[in-house]
């Protein structure tokens, strides 16, 4: 079955100055074996030394690039045109003396990514050479940070202030039973440099601050998100957009997450999705809303994708799309990002120059001052075995809090449904709120204050700082 | 063998660099083989550089090189060879352009020179090693 493969000007040297040379076989790669069976001096300039085609030699089959077919196992019938189309390409000598060579080691540790065209050796040289800044090595930074150290991405900044719990482990994988109360980065480091010592990994003790952002983050190439809190989100997001960085975004709650690629220089920025943080409160944390364990394995892991990808320079990035994911639906969709005109940092008439206090953005730390209105755990003991059933404690958890744990005596009602039964409590009565760690009992004690209550007082530190210090026996989450 | 090209296009072709800096420009050269078998450039044909990862790369890539090559065909001309900038760097190919070259085309390579266009040079890929030698580069001047 001949089929007929166009030669290029360049190459018609090889074939007698043919343009075309008609050739059997019923696969791509068999007609490519003969016409270099049959034109040797075409090898060097098509295969490479491992028998595959070079990464800028295409082949197309009628109009199709072979890559976007079976490639060289695609089947060719009589009649078809296989044309070789050259990419051009090339550059100036900066780059290459920069990017580092691969130890034999190396080589043989990443092979499953040189036999890829789209990494190669040229892309693992590059992310030998990439400078990533993690920030967070919690949920979504345990997975990332994890990937990127085994695909032998060279320098793993982290910033991270916390140290490991027991309650982390449920999804941060990067941490284990063994380094329970270390501090996260002396934990994240040692596993990511065992799991490859090729990796140098940097380590910022402390949060990540409108004071220090500028100057850590502008020693890496790409930021990757993993922020559990909206102020340190707006932070990292406003110095990239001042650095012109990458910011690879990613985010969970519950069952949910999102991820986008953040590059005000080609699309938006957060502040284009999210020109405003929400009230403080509304939106609880993985600590007070829970998440499944899995999920930001998810996340993570497609953040690190993103990071990967936009390092070698394979694919279409994230630029301009966020991702949903709902895990219990098992389902993603994809929302198109515009860039705002009006955005404060990357619009056209940006009003952000330099970075602003966060906590302040966010509303945060503007509440007002709760002294007085506080008892301690110790505190509440006391005057309960003084006052007895006078003292109403009220828990403002969900129902599923409440069976894990809870004080005796106390009444069960949901935050939310708060409002509406507050026929149920005495108006006269002294009253103590209490919920997890405190911060969602403080909201009950406004509400209660608002509509009239007089006697209400918060339980500092809630259940937890009970089950701690008064009644052990209680189990915490 | 010989490059022949005007003034006016080696011109052309340093304002492209000029513009594209401090990222570099790329393009194909549209000519034929003249009568003495020289490659004379007629015109030139820009292209997109498809690399915006890294502004000391560029790229054509196929789609784009099938769309001019079946657009200069209807003109009588084909592509000899292909220009690309150097910014701030010697108008001599790198270590990359030879380990990417085809052999027959010319590459020209001009200098840019913070941000000024300067030497444009003409090299193409030896028989036998891959790296590229110098080739003449015919530059006239016009009446």
């Amino acid at each position: 079955m001949p089929v007929t493969v166009s030669i290029p000007t360049p190459l018609r040297g090889f074939t007698g100055g043919r343009d075309a040379v008609a050739l059997a076989g019923s696969t791509v790669g068999e007609v490519l074996e003969r016409l270099l069976a049959a034109h040797t001096g075409l090898k060097r300039h098509l295969m490479q030394d491992d028998g595959r085609l070079r990464t800028f030699v295409n082949l197309y089959l009628n109009d199709t690039d072979i890559r976007q077919l079976e490639s060289t196992a695609t089947p060719v019938t009589e009649g078809d045109v296989l044309t070789i189309v050259p990419s051009i390409a090339g550059g100036s000598p900066v780059v290459e003396t920069e990017l580092p060579k691969l130890a034999h080691a190396e080589v043989l540790r990443y092979s499953r990514h040189l036999l890829l065209p789209e990494v190669g050796v040229e892309g693992q040289r590059r992310l030998k050479a990439a400078r990533v800044l993690t920030i967070g090595a919690g949920g979504l930074g345990s997975p990332l940070s994890l990937y990127l150290a085994a695909a032998g991405v060279g320098t793993i900044g982290i910033v991270d202030f916390d140290v490991v719990d027991l309650t982390n482990l449920q999804r941060q994988i990067v941490h284990g039973t063994s380094t329970l109360g270390t501090s996260k980065l002396a934990s994240a480091k040692a596993r990511l440099t065992d799991l490859n010592p090729n990796v140098n990994v940097e380590a910022h003790e402390g949060r990540l601050t409108s004071e220090n952002a500028l100057d850590i983050v502008r020693d890496y190439d790409i930021v990757v998100d993993g922020t559990d809190n909206f102020p340190t989100r707006y932070l990292v997001n406003d110095a990239c957009v001042l650095l012109g960085k990458p910011n690879v975004y990613g985010s969970i709650f519950r069952f949910e997450g999102q991820a986008s690629v953040f590059y005000a220089k080609e699309g938006p920025c957060y502040r284009c999705l999210y020109a405003e943080p929400p009230p403080p409160g509304l939106v609880p944390s993985c600590a007070e809303g829970g998440v499944l364990g899995v999920l930001p394995g998810i996340i993570g892991s497609i953040q690190a994708l993103e990071t990967i990808k936009w390092i070698i320079g394979a694919g279409d990035s994230l630029v301009g799309r966020l991702v949903l994911f709902d895990a219990l639906k098992l389902r993603f969709r994809e929302l198109k990002l515009r860039k705002d005109p009006d955005c404060p940092i990357c619009g056209k008439n940006p009003t952000i120059h330099e970075l602003i206090d966060y906590e302040a953005f966010c509303g945060i730390g503007a509440e007002p001052d709760y002294s007085g209105l506080e008892i301690t755990v110790e505190d509440f003991r006391k005057e309960r075995e003084a006052k007895g059933a006078d003292l109403v404690l009220v828990d403002v958890r969900e129902p599923h809090e409440w069976e894990i744990a809870h004080i005796d005596g106390a009444r069960l009602i949901p935050l939310g449904q708060l409002p509406d039964r507050l026929g149920e409590l005495d108006g006269h009565a002294e009253i103590v709120t209490q919920c997890h760690k405190g911060g969602r009992s403080m909201k009950a004690l406004e509400i209660l204050r608002g509509a009239g209550f007089g006697k209400v007082r918060n339980l500092a530190g809630g259940i937890d700082a009970w089950a701690e210090r008064v009644e052990p026996g209680l189990a915490r989450y | 063998m010989t490059v022949r090209l005007t003034e006016s296009l080696a011109e052309e072709i340093r304002r492209h660099g000029q513009d594209a800096y401090p990222a570099e420009c790329c393009g194909a050269l549209a000519g034929r083989i003249g009568a003495d078998g020289v490659k004379e450039i007629v015109r030139l044909a820009p292209a997109v550089n498809r690399r915006t990862d890294d502004p000391h790369r560029y790229l054509i890539a196929p789609d784009d090189l099938r769309r001019l090559e079946a657009g200069l065909e209807s003109e009588g001309l084909e592509i000899v060879g292909y220009y690309h900038s150097h910014p701030d760097h010697p108008a001599a190919p790198s270590a990359f352009d030879a380990d990417h070259a085809w052999p027959w085309y010319s590459y020209l390579i001009v200098r840019v020179d913070g941000g000024r266009g300067a030497d444009l040079t003409s090299w193409v890929l030896d028989d036998d090693q891959p790296r590229m030698d110098p080739e003449s580069l015919e530059v006239l001047s016009e009446v």
